[in-house]
């Protein structure tokens, strides 16, 4: 796990969060914005799935349960789909604020997953 | 999935998933994950530590499936279910978080509803009161048109 990148993502994910709960309370049906944002933090946790796949082999080992964090980041990654997915099936505000929460559930995830690989001991 | 579209023009009034109850079955989703995901990994790796505790969350985790996927299905058959499960969460919730702060010793591994729910930020705490607040304000209705009257009255006793 690369800790910048992870930090990146975890504001990514918070910004997006927090864009989307502002939109989607002000009224606002899911855009491109919106639906785009969460596509960029699915793109990061993919990024992120290469990176912890790959870590170990160059020496970055996770300090914590290799389950835990893998049970974390599928249940990361399937948020942003199905968020989006139900964003296209109703277009309504709530559907937006939708969004956000699972864009925050998210941020909360990964660095959860961060504790997991650097500092927890299992 | 295709009958979500063909109720789309009676949202108010056959699908409790419409609206900010979408927010709500969202969050219960999130919620579901979480607890489904922290359960499998217990069981998965240290079982044999506290097995109630483990077998609680796993109990408690399926429930929280089952009372999403019950919110979002329409029909009386789930709206009975969704307050089932509504219940024995709160039950849940407030039984073992109780019990997790008057005596520690009986849960010493974490649930999620040990300190009704502080590893989740409260949210198994909120959420069933929302869900059961959403609930007796979205009776169903959907099955309503063969016998209306017959149909709110039976709503009205399961609400309370």
């Amino acid at each position: 796990m690369i800790e910048w990148f992870t930090w990146v993502q975890v504001a990514v994910a918070v910004a997006a969060g927090i864009l989307c709960l502002v939109l989607g309370f002000a009224g606002r049906v899911p855009s491109d914005l919106t639906n785009g944002a969460l596509v960029l933090v699915e793109l990061l946790l993919v990024v992120q799935l290469v990176v912890a796949l790959l870590a170990p082999a160059f020496g970055n080992q996770p300090t914590g349960s290799v389950l835990e964090f893998y049970t974390y980041l599928v249940g990361a990654l399937l948020l942003p789909p199905a968020a989006v997915f139900w964003a296209l099936l109703e277009r309504s505000r709530w559907s937006t604020v939708v969004l956000g929460v699972a864009a925050l559930a998210v941020a909360v995830m990964v660095y959860r997953m961060l504790q997991i690989w650097t500092v927890q001991q299992a | 999935m295709t009958d979500v579209r063909s109720a789309r023009p009676e949202t108010h009034r056959g699908r409790r998933m419409s609206g900010i109850g979408r927010v709500l079955v969202a969050v219960y989703g999130v919620l579901a994950l979480a607890a489904v995901g922290r359960s499998f990994v217990q069981i998965a790796t240290k079982f044999d530590e506290a097995p109630l505790a483990y077998s609680l969350s796993a109990l408690a985790a399926v429930v929280y499936v089952v009372a999403t996927i019950a919110l979002v299905r329409s029909g009386r058959g789930w709206y009975r279910i969704a307050w089932a499960t509504l219940i024995f969460e709160f039950t849940g919730v407030i039984v073992i978080g109780t019990l997790s702060i008057v005596d520690p010793d009986l849960f010493p591994h974490d649930t999620v509803w040990s300190w009704f729910g502080r590893g989740y930020l409260f949210i198994p705490l909120v959420l069933p009161v929302l869900g059961m607040w959403w609930l007796a304000k979205h009776r169903p209705l959907a099955a309503a048109a063969a016998a209306p009257a017959a149909e709110g009255r039976d709503a009205g006793a399961d609400a309370a």
